[in-house]
């Protein structure tokens, strides 16, 4: 008897408090998975966000701290440049990371910081209540846009990916999503893909994983990941935008 | 005539009260083999998934890899 699949060891056993369904759980899990794998859990620092993420600390087996609202590639920054020796992550929400933590992230990875960014973007604002975020689809309903984003009014939802891969700094960027055990394969290879272009000192690198949010869309988990294939991907086209090259 | 493969056989247990009931794992099976358990509840107050036909698995594992609380370990038998 072999087992072939079991919980890691780079998660707690904290209980989550996260929504039935939402997917910010497989993407702890995968993160989990992959610090394992590399060796790194030991040596890991992670940064949570303000969101529905923002007890990220309590769930992550390793050392964690707490940034202010947008503020999580700031405070990597320092702790990697303090200890450099460190394998430091951020993990982030969209509207932590796209809205007011915007300059943050676009410098951070300006400057080519060595650290990982994990961007959950569920095109919402979770934990505040379901607010227009600014990935929200046109047409989408928000409990602050009743009727459905107007682009005239917002404008069109931000893509992240595309904008931080023209960034010179950026030496990795990737869009994925959870919807099915296929992507969420597919997911983890990214992440381990990421992670691995810091721990070889090449650069920044950020997994943008499209994401659920079923209690704020109105939909159950099932159809929630039913709604995310076919509203989200194809604004927000999955794929490898960015890796570093190889050396010959 | 060519032998039949080996049929591979899985065991797949739930950490039941830890479970939501979100039901991600009962639309990843292939084999439609895990079901909400209606006429249970569990601490958290949902119905937890189980499996209603523990000879169908497969060992796939992809009930695990939807799972958002990490409930499933899948053993291959």
């Amino acid at each position: 008897m072999a087992i072939v699949f079991q919980k890691t060891r780079g998660l707690t056993d904290v209980e989550t408090h996260y929504c039935p369904g939402c997917t910010h759980g497989i993407v702890h899990r995968l993160v989990g998975e992959v610090l394992e794998e590399l060796g790194v859990l030991d040596i890991a620092i992670g940064v949570a966000p303000v969101g529905c993420a923002v007890l990220a600390y309590k769930y992550f087996n390793c050392d964690m701290h707490e940034a202010a609202h947008g503020r999580a590639p700031a405070v990597a920054t320092g702790i990697k440049r303090v200890h450099p020796e460190n394998f430091v992550f951020t993990y982030q929400g969209d509207g932590d990371l796209a809205s007011i933590g915007t300059a943050e992230i676009v410098h951070a990875a300006h400057r080519g910081e060595k650290i990982s960014t994990i961007f959950i973007n569920n095109a919402i604002y979770g934990m505040t209540g379901g607010q227009m975020a600014p990935t929200t689809l046109v047409g989408q309903k928000a409990t602050t846009a009743p009727y459905g984003r107007d682009e005239a009014h917002c404008g069109k939802p931000i893509r992240i990916a595309e904008m931080l891969a023209t960034i010179d700094g950026a030496k990795f960027v990737e869009r994925v999503t959870v919807t099915s055990p296929a992507h969420v394969r597919k997911a983890k290879k990214a992440i381990k893909e990421c992670f691995k272009v810091q721990i070889e000192g090449k650069g920044f690198g950020i997994v943008e994983v499209l994401s659920t949010c079923p209690t704020n869309w109105g939909l159950t988990p099932t159809e929630a990941l039913k709604w995310l294939e076919d509203n989200m991907i194809p604004y927000y086209p999955l794929g490898n935008f960015k890796r570093p090259e190889e050396v010959e | 005539m060519a032998k039949a493969k080996p049929k591979i056989q899985g065991r797949v247990t739930f950490e039941e009260d830890r479970c939501k009931g979100c039901g991600l794992c009962v639309n990843a099976c292939p084999v439609n083999i895990i079901s909400l358990d209606n006429n249970k509840i569990n601490a958290k107050g949902y119905h937890p998934a189980t499996v209603t036909d523990m000879d169908k698995c497969i060992a796939c594992a992809s009930c695990a890899l939807m799972c958002p609380d990490v409930v499933i370990t899948v053993e291959r038998l």
